[in-house]
């Protein structure tokens, strides 16, 4: 059986610094992956490369039995894979509508022609759109907020957008970069509740990178250790939590 | 939904251009007055004629306002590609130059010391969008490579390049200082004599606006005749219109929306599917479009082309116009080009006025008396003696006066005379309750 996603072997280098050496796993269909790993373990490089943020000098990333290596970031969202940022990258200026409208990006096609003339195509689709878009803000809870520039908003509430924009998307893989990073437990417990919703709602497969890591435990199908952008453990949670090598790599060894 | 005559029912109400009522009548009694500002209608009282409006329709105003159109298209563009997709550009001044000489080129008269092939207006004038926009996409790969304030000095670089061939292509423009006549706005069909619609000559008022003397008729007096003035303007305005509505719905639909994302957050853009390069590409072939219309307008409305317009100068100012109204919103481009015209008439009316006080004399005389100068041995910010004078004479101040507001403004109001507007709404809208 062929994987949604498989990471074979990557390794990727800044001028001799390695930053990630030998990484593979593979995601299935619905899956929940989880990355854990100490500060500078290349947990965010890994998704960098998933992207086509970054381009891993070795190894092969393949989505769907065909290899999205070396391929832009725009052909790579278009393929379905969606993602959140560690720390906020939303577009500050636009507000909480044209956000998520712009996650739409890759599932609309009206050009700056028909845009320009609104009438007809362009208003048939961005109707359609709206009606995704509020779609989405039901599901994250976040109506009061539809007309505010997001920079204004919260940090709490800037996540549950970015979150809404990678999800209009409508990704097969969305990668979530500390969806709960410097949140209290209410708030984390909000994020973990529209985690599994959109799991069990959507089917959408995730991989998850948080320092949580109770939450972590939590929700995870199978997780993988990272230290200094090598794997040092892969298997279900229950595994991870007793293996010795995960636990010299977070609290150190006895000398 | 009676009685709730305020609630959005559909998206498509809610996301419309203008989603209520006030917001309606509003903009449509700015259209109508913008349209009865050349009619010059007036009111009789007595022996005296009131204009309203009509003050604002003798010829040096419409001149002015005719200006305020074309640099307001102009401005649109570079607010697509500034103020959307956050790319810095003072080449705009260039591809005004490539859409003005298109145009001479295609509109100019056949068989002179210059190239002209004769063709009509509907021909010439989206010709000069399309060809400055080709030229807009060779130079948009460039924008790709370099980013901000390097970006600023390739598009600087393109002026000069621009300069150069303006001067020295004179077969196309004419050459230096004396430049080329330039074909008029009149509409023609095809290549007759009498033009299907003139807009360059005066005549009887345009039938269109039977109506107003038929509605008005009891009260308000127009006149039977229409200027050439009178008839520019209106046909600038009318496009000004269009093209106001096509930036509109740019920017809020797909394309608009994502140059915004590359100027907030670039890499996130693309991680969200936006093509860098290509969408660039679009924001410098669609400015470069309303550059080029904008520039054959420019020179169509002058009657001349000379090269040394489509200088560093002019692309400044265009730099000014978004910056002074607010870069990014629509409403605050077109406050901005407002502005920049209007101004300098009113500095000039204003020193009018401080200089007949003092004349008078009076407290108030005295008062001005310091400001103004009107003598050798008399200081004052302002001198009514021509030539050289202890004062600065008007233009000076404007000059002045124009770069403090820049510098007031960058400091004081980022958001520019669109962000006044918005406190100003915001103020009345919480009225009596706005802290």
């Amino acid at each position: 059986m062929s994987h949604l996603l498989e990471f074979k072997d990557i390794g990727l280098a800044f001028k001799g610094v390695k930053a990630l050496d030998g990484v593979s796993f593979h995601v299935d269909e619905g899956e929940l992956f989880a990355i854990i790993g100490p500060n500078g373990a290349g947990k965010t490089s890994t998704f960098n490369c998933l992207n086509g943020v970054y381009k891993p000098q070795q190894g092969d990333i393949v989505w769907e039995g065909e290899s999205i290596l070396g391929m832009r970031p725009d052909r790579i969202a278009e393929r379905g894979i969606a993602r959140t940022f560690q720390n906020i990258e939303l577009f500050a200026h636009m507000n909480v509508l044209e956000n998520i409208s712009l996650g739409r990006h890759v599932r609309t096609n009206v050009g700056w022609l028909a845009g320009s003339v609104w009438l007809g195509k362009a208003k048939r689709e961005e109707m359609a759109n709206r009606a995704k878009v509020e779609d989405i803000i039901d599901l994250l809870e976040i109506e009061q907020w539809r007309k505010y520039p997001v920079g204004l908003l919260p940090y709490g509430v800037q996540k549950r957008v970015e979150l809404g924009r990678a999800l209009a998307m409508e990704p097969k893989l969305l990668l979530l970069d500390e969806p709960v990073a410097g949140m209290n437990l209410e708030e984390t417990e909000d994020m973990a509740r529209f985690i599994l919703d959109i799991r069990e709602e959507l089917g959408i497969a995730m991989i998850l990178v948080e320092h949580d890591m109770g939450l972590v435990m939590d929700i995870a199908d199978r997780i993988m250790v990272l230290d200094f952008g090598t794997p040092i453990a892969t298997g279900v949670p229950v595994d991870i939590q007793r293996n010795p090598e995960v636990i010299k790599a977070y609290l150190g060894q006895e000398a | 939904m009676r009685g709730r005559p305020h609630l959005y029912v559909s998206y498509e109400s809610e996301q419309s251009l203008l989603p209520t009522w006030t917001q309606r009548v509003m903009v449509g009694l700015l259209v109508f007055l913008l349209v009865l500002i050349p009619l010059q209608g007036g009111i009789e009282i007595g022996d005296r004629l009131y204009q309203p409006v009509g003050f604002l329709g003798d010829n040096a105003w419409l001149k002015i306002l005719s200006r305020v159109a074309i640099f307001g298209i102009g401005a649109l563009g570079l607010n697509i590609l500034t103020g959307l997709a956050g790319q810095v550009s003072l080449g705009h001044a260039f591809f005004m130059g490539i859409g003005a000489y298109t145009a001479a080129v295609l509109g100019g008269e056949v068989g002179k010391a210059h190239w002209g092939l004769g063709l009509p207006i509907w021909i010439w004038l989206p010709a000069a969008g399309l060809v400055a926009a080709l030229v807009g996409m060779l130079v948009a790969p460039t924008a790709v490579k370099v980013r901000g304030l390097y970006l600023a000095i390739v598009t600087l670089g393109l002026v000069f390049i621009g300069e150069h061939l303006f001067r020295n292509l004179t077969s196309i423009t004419g050459g230096s200082q004396s430049g080329r006549k330039f074909p008029s706005l009149d509409f023609r069909l095809w290549k007759e004599e009498e033009p299907f619609l003139a807009f360059t000559s005066d005549g009887p008022m345009w039938p269109v606006f039977n109506w107003l003397d038929w509605l008005f008729g009891p009260w308000i007096n127009f006149p039977a005749e229409m200027s050439e003035e009178a008839k520019t303007y209106l046909a600038l305005a009318a496009l000004l219109v269009v093209v106001v509505v096509l930036a509109k719905n740019l920017q809020r639909t797909r394309i608009g929306r994502a140059f915004m994302a590359l100027r907030d957050r670039d890499i996130a853009a693309e991680v969200m599917g936006v093509p860098d390069a290509k969408t660039k590409f679009e924001a410098f072939a669609l400015s470069s479009f309303y550059a080029g219309i904008a520039g054959a307008l420019l020179v169509a409305f002058i009657g001349r082309a000379i090269p040394e317009q489509f200088n560093l100068l002019l692309s400044v100012q265009f730099v000014v116009i978004v910056l002074i109204g607010g870069a990014g919103t629509v409403a605050g481009t077109l406050m901005g080009s407002v502005f920049v015209f209007v101004f300098p008439r009113l500095v000039q009316d204003f020193s009018g006025w401080l200089t007949e006080t003092v004349e008078s004399g009076g407290v108030i005389g005295s008062i001005a008396d310091v400001f103004v100068s009107t003598g050798l041995d008399d200081p004052g910010l302002v001198s009514t003696l021509e030539g050289v004078s202890p004062g600065l004479n008007v233009s000076q101040l404007n000059v002045v006066i124009y770069g403090l507001l820049i510098i007031g403004f960058l400091i004081f109001e980022p958001l520019g005379l669109y962000g006044i507007w918005l406190r100003v709404r915001n103020y009345w809208k919480g009225w009596p309750f706005s802290y």
